[in-house]
């Protein structure tokens, strides 16, 4: 069909509105291409030829190409995400963004080739600041990382830390063992150090069936499932005393949604009390561990039958300070930051989710 | 009841979508195979522009595994995917509860008149 | 006390093969006894597990609590329980040899159906099945699901694919035959670790993660229209808890009014069909006493919930915390009973 308005007709003249901070943004390549440049030649030849090697993870055919919003491919053919100018009209200035964070889900994780991950992961994070954060100063980034090898991924936390644009260490939902494990030890350890949230977002793949009953065969299941994921990898830290062990790291769960946590906070408490004795490290209720160190974003936000039972849900979860508001530009689970938090949350409470509590999260003046 | 001209029937072929502004609201224009629809483009649900979605007949299923297209077109939100017929801007999932507003379009003496409430 | 108490969770133990041997075809009691097969040798929990067998309930003379259908007997007296559910989590679906499995399963099922529900006419029966196997679990449905105290088949919530996948239809239209109900249990052995995203290091790990499988299951159930397939499919969770589902019902509702056409099969929001064909197992209660009322106000639908002890499971410490006060009235009378009766259409 031919359209005359490749997008939303009526953008410029509107009201200036309190400024938002954006926890979870997704750039990307306009095409792969457009990494090789930031590659040693070595991998760039590689690349052609043999492309990117991951876990399989799970194929479904999903909602929308490149699973985002059908009006956010940019004129220029690229990818939705790709280009900043329309990210600026699109996202930043229409809803007056003072500060977007960055998470290119770029698979540097996931790639077998452990070696060719670090030297990806550097080139996602070079390619970041040169086309993303030097142009434009309300963005800020999150460090890719080959987070399968400690080592390599500690070097590029080390190698990132003094660059207070990049606020946080970016890890997939689904990795190779529960991120509790102390495999994952020293990467906690480099961003503890560095004063760095570590941030888990949906997604990825660690080799093994991405549920513990099996392969779905839905990519609703596989959307609607990732939930399940994010309750396992918190349990994972929580029980494995990584709180404990790295006592100021924070934790950030993006794009998970938050509704589970209450439940799963009582679950814990549960389960600790009753099998205390395999975990003598847990010297604290999970509850109390969990509102202290654990953020998470609010999207996709959650739509009970009637919204006060959303309000009900924030008072009860007692984690105000904790959720941070994020759009997830330019995916088709988009969140508008004037709709997607009903009214009934009231004026203090939508200010801290908006932006305060990303402000103090990520240390925004 | 407002009656617009949009303009003649050759600006609106077969196959064509336009976003049209008027009385301060941002409406999109359809022809599909012939049939004119008209509909607010602002969906219920987060205020995406709801008529930058993809149109098809709407697929239902009479057992799992099947896969039938209807002759109902609906149009899926460029956001969320929720699907509103364009006949009337119902929803397919709460028809009753989740609508969009649609509006009288019909061709006269050539040209395209919408009806506006 | 509650009157007219359903107990639809109660454990009947195997403890040890040789308690299913004289119920094997005379091929696999050879077996047992040339290779020293002792039957699965890992189950869902670690035998000495306190959550196995709650503390109280432990014997000091080695007996297994819940071996013998006397120990059984007993809970349902001090319910005053009119109906006992027995349930065993023998792990067949752990052994890899389908003939094993299968002769197993049929063992247990032979064990329950000759030695327990003749001791006590309170008992019901859920057929353990070699679900590793399809065909052969639906045969085992076809074989007993008749048997008029056999009230449902039990599948292990982790499973090597998810239920709603259509290798497992038969054994979905074996039930719908024999017209008994699906039960979902806490546990599996299908060799998948028991998260998406690989091995625990710790028990309590699982113990806290099996909600998450539940979630899966139903996800897959739903997606894949089974309970439009199977249009009296009863699906019970057995051990899964409840605290959870709120927040679950209002994610599906809001993933399938976008996601709709990908499983257009999928005519109602999926909180309908939970309300209208899942009902879940009391225990774990795995909400705080506090927060009971808000729980049970967002539960898809009011009759949710069928009373079980879970005996001998460890999920409560004093009896008056097994349904707590704290559940109001009068839903909590429906839950000691009327509930599971509908459910299991127990007359």
């Amino acid at each position: 069909m031919t359209v005359d308005a490749a997008r939303d007709p009526s953008p410029a003249a509107r009201p200036a509105r309190p400024a938002i901070v954006d926890a979870d943004i997704h750039n990307t390549w306009p095409e792969p291409a457009a990494l090789d440049s930031y590659l040693p030649e070595r991998w760039r030849r590689l690349r052609a030829r043999l492309g990117e090697r991951l876990h399989p993870g799970a194929q479904y055919p999903r909602l929308n190409p490149a699973a985002a919003r059908t009006d956010a491919w940019p004129p220029d053919g690229g990818l939705p995400g790709s280009n900043l100018d329309l990210m600026r009209d699109q996202l930043l200035d229409r809803w007056s963004i003072e500060h977007g964070i960055l998470n290119p889900l770029l698979e540097a994780g996931e790639l077998l080739n452990l070696e060719y991950g670090a030297a990806f992961a550097r080139a996602v994070n070079d390619w970041q600041v040169a086309e993303w954060l030097e142009p434009e100063p309300r963005l800020r980034a999150s460090i890719t990382v080959p987070y399968e090898d400690a080592p390599l991924a500690v070097a590029e936390i080390e190698r990132r830390g003094g660059d207070r644009r990049f606020v946080q260490v970016l890890l997939a939902s689904r990795t190779l063992e529960p991120l509790g494990r102390r495999r994952y030890w020293p990467m906690y350890a480099a961003a503890e150090a560095a004063d760095l949230p570590i941030g888990i977002h949906f997604g990825g793949a660690g080799g093994f069936p991405t549920t513990a009953a099996g392969l779905p065969s839905f990519y609703f299941e596989e959307h609607a499932g990732m939930a399940t994921v994010f309750q396992d990898q918190l349990t994972s830290l929580v029980f494995e005393g990584v709180f404990e062990r790295f006592p100021r790291l924070r934790v950030v769960l993006i794009e998970g949604g938050f509704a589970w946590l209450l439940p799963l906070m009582w679950r814990l408490d549960r389960t600790w009390g009753m099998l205390r004795e395999e975990l003598p490290h847990v010297t604290r209720p999970p509850s109390d561990t969990i509102r202290e160190r654990v953020f998470l974003t609010t999207q996709p936000i959650e739509e009970p039958p009637q919204p006060q039972l959303l309000a009900r849900l924030l008072d009860r979860m007692d984690m105000d300070a904790h959720l941070l508001f994020a759009t997830d530009y330019p995916h088709w689970d988009f969140d508008a930051p004037d709709r997607a938090l009903p009214g009934v949350l009231g004026g203090a409470r939508r200010d801290r989710l908006l932006r305060g509590n990303a402000r103090a999260l990520y240390r925004f003046g | 009841m407002r009656q617009h001209v949009l303009g003649p029937i050759d600006e609106f072929p077969p196959g064509s979508r336009r976003i049209v502004e008027l009385e301060g609201r941002s409406i999109g224009v359809f022809n599909v195979d012939g049939r004119l629809y008209a509909l607010r483009n602002r969906c219920p649900h987060q205020g995406a522009p709801l008529c930058l979605g993809p149109v098809a007949p709407l697929v239902t299923a009479p057992c799992p595994g099947s896969y039938v297209a209807e002759r109902a077109e609906v149009i899926r939100c460029p956001w969320h995917g929720w699907e509103f017929q364009l006949s009337d801007g119902r929803s397919w999932v709460d028809p009753e509860g989740t609508r969009v507003r649609a509006y009288p379009v019909e061709v006269r003496g050539g040209q395209v008149l919408i009806q506006m409430r | 006390m509650v009157r007219r108490v359903i107990d639809c969770v109660v454990h009947a133990e195997v403890a040890s093969v040789e308690q299913l041997v004289p119920h094997m075809p005379p091929h696999w009691q050879a077996v047992v006894s040339e290779t020293g097969f002792r039957g699965p040798y890992v189950a869902t929990q670690p035998a000495g597990a306190p959550t196995v067998c709650a503390p109280r309930f432990a014997r000091p003379d080695g007996v297994i609590e819940g071996s013998e259908p006397g120990h059984i007997t007993r809970v349902l007296d001090r319910w005053s329980a009119d109906v006992g559910i027995l349930c065993c989590d023998y792990a067949v679906d752990g052994i890899r040899n389908p003939d094993a499995a299968a002769a197993l399963a049929s063992a247990v099922n032979d064990w329950v159906v000759e030695t327990w529900l003749p001791a006590d006419e309170r008992f019901r029966a859920s057929l353990v099945l070699p679900i590793a196997q399809p065909e052969a679990a639906a045969a085992e449905i076809d074989r007993l699901g008749r048997h008029p105290r056999v009230v449902q088949a039990l599948l292990p919530v982790r499973s090597a694919a998810p239920y709603g996948d259509r290798r497992y239809l038969p054994v979905f239209a074996a039930a719908d035959r024999a017209g008994i109900a699906v039960g979902l249990r806490f546990g599996g052995n299908p060799g998948n670790p028991p998260t998406g995203t690989g091995w625990p290091s710790y028990f309590a790990e699982e113990h806290a993660g099996m909600p998450a499988v539940f979630q899966t299951q139903l996800l897959s159930l739903i997606a894949e229209g089974v309970f439009e397939r199977f249009a009296e499919l009863r699906l019970a969770l057995l051990g899964s808890g409840f605290g959870w589902l709120p927040a679950f019902v209002w994610r599906l509702d809001k993933e399938w009014r976008g996601m709709r056409r990908e499983i257009p099969w999928v005519r109602r929001a999926p909180s309908a069909t939970i309300a209208d064909r899942v009902r879940i197992a009391l225990q774990p209660i795995d909400v705080p006493a506090t927060e009971l009322g808000a729980v049970l106000d967002e539960l898809p639908v009011d009759d949710l919930l069928m009373f079980c002890t879970d005996h001998p499971r460890w999920q409560f410490d004093a009896d008056d915390d097994a349904l707590p006060a704290a559940i109001p009235e009068p839903v909590r009378a429906r839950i000691a009973g009327p509930v599971a009766r509908d459910f299991y259409r127990l007359s």
